[in-house]
């Protein structure tokens, strides 16, 4: 499943995507993020008969994704992403 | 007390054709929503009986009223449940719930039951926040996106327009049909700008019908490049408050080029419908687990 976590408004849309086909919640993503954006949940809340761990965006930090994930994205050069750079499966995009 | 035009009628129904005494599993649903609350109850894998409510400020009440009504002259009571379900926003507080379950996964499996394998995408346009997700011949999420950060696109924004405007909430739809050309949409994206706009509009002379087919185009385009950004494959079908509004849905259907599936049974059900499907599923799980 892509699970996309966030918001659209007027500004653009702020979606952080997380592939749960992937995302084994290893739970990598987790203390590299500096707004702790992460988390990881023993089941996908979203798929109630799996039982499986995998990683979320928490919910306090969902709809206002746009300012937790600002201080990773500096105008002008982009360095990678630490929550996508940490990924070791590839699991984790960002919309924006 | 002056006229509620934003009010719509509560409703229940019972099956007939089940006799729930010689049932083997008995499961409840309950979406506890921020604007209604409905209550299912299933019977091996059919559907037996709903209620559908308003919610009020309480959420617990709001479950206990929901399926209280759904019950009503079944002669079933809550220990007759063997598993119940809460989904919705107050999901948690559901006091004669076994467990939680997203609105997510409940109404994609919702979805599923009431219009069939065949749909893909399912649009839900809640009262206060509107989802696209893609599911699978199972009913199994596949892609999901949730837009829960303003009211614009949703139930609660037509409340308000039913209000302000003086038209009752179930004849809104039809009337925004009668206009001859299509206005420009209002701002899609928050209530309070697109009331303080439509307050504009009426006061610049334009009938009721072309403001109001305003906000439907708003609304229709706003979950329109929702639903873009997953993609739309049919069968398409929409569920929550807004599919009953023929003016919303008729534009949304435009703007797609693809038409939704029609439902059968009330739309507003369908994460409660969802939730109880996950209820006897899982009761299912339990006994084999024990063997």
């Amino acid at each position: 499943m892509i699970a996309n976590y966030g918001y659209k408004d007027g500004s653009g849309d702020y979606f952080i995507a997380i592939d749960t086909d992937k995302c084994d919640g290893c739970g990598a993503c987790v203390p590299v993020c500096p707004s702790s954006v992460f988390m990881v949940m023993d089941e996908d809340p979203n798929d109630p008969l799996r039982e499986e761990p995998v990683a979320v965006v928490t919910d306090d930090q969902r709809k206002k994704i746009k300012y937790a994930c600002a201080q990773c994205k500096p105008g002008g050069d982009r360095p990678p992403l630490p929550c996508v750079n940490a990924c070791p499966v590839e699991a984790i995009a960002h919309s924006w | 007390m002056a006229e509620e035009y934003w009010r719509w009628t509560e409703s229940r129904w019972t099956n007939p054709d089940i006799n729930w005494k010689d049932a083997d599993i008995i499961t409840g649903g309950v979406d506890v929503g921020s604007v209604s609350s409905q209550a299912v109850v299933f019977v091996d894998g059919e559907l037996y009986c709903y209620g559908n409510t308003r919610t009020g400020s309480n959420s617990p009440d709001s479950a206990h009223k929901a399926m209280g009504l759904a019950m009503e002259d079944t002669g079933m009571s809550l220990e007759d449940l063997q598993y119940t379900v809460g989904t919705g926003y107050g999901r948690v507080n559901v006091p004669f719930g076994t467990r939680a379950i997203t609105e997510i996964a409940c109404h994609a499996r919702g979805a599923n039951f009431m219009y069939g394998p065949t749909v893909k995408t399912v649009l839900d346009m809640g009262g206060q926040d509107c989802k696209a997700i893609h599911c699978d011949p199972r009913g199994k999420v596949t892609n999901f996106l949730m837009n829960d950060k303003c009211a614009a696109g949703t139930g609660r924004g037509m409340e308000v327009f039913a209000d302000l405007l003086q038209v009752p909430i179930t004849q809104i739809g039809e009337l925004s049909l009668q206009v001859e050309k299509e206005p420009p949409p209002v701002s899609s994206t928050c209530v309070v700008f697109a009331k303080s706009e439509a307050s504009s509009l009426l006061r610049e002379g334009w009938p009721k019908e072309k403001v109001i087919a305003a906000y439907c185009s708003a609304m229709a385009h706003r979950v329109v490049t929702l639903l873009e950004r997953i993609g739309v494959e049919e069968d398409f079908a929409i569920t929550g408050g807004i599919a009953k509004n023929v003016g919303v849905v008729g534009r949304i259907e435009k703007e797609l080029g693809i038409t939704a599936l029609k439902p059968k049974i009330d739309t507003q059900i369908a994460g409660a419908v969802g939730a109880a499907l996950f209820g006897d599923a899982l009761v299912k799980k339990e006994r084999k687990k024990k063997g």
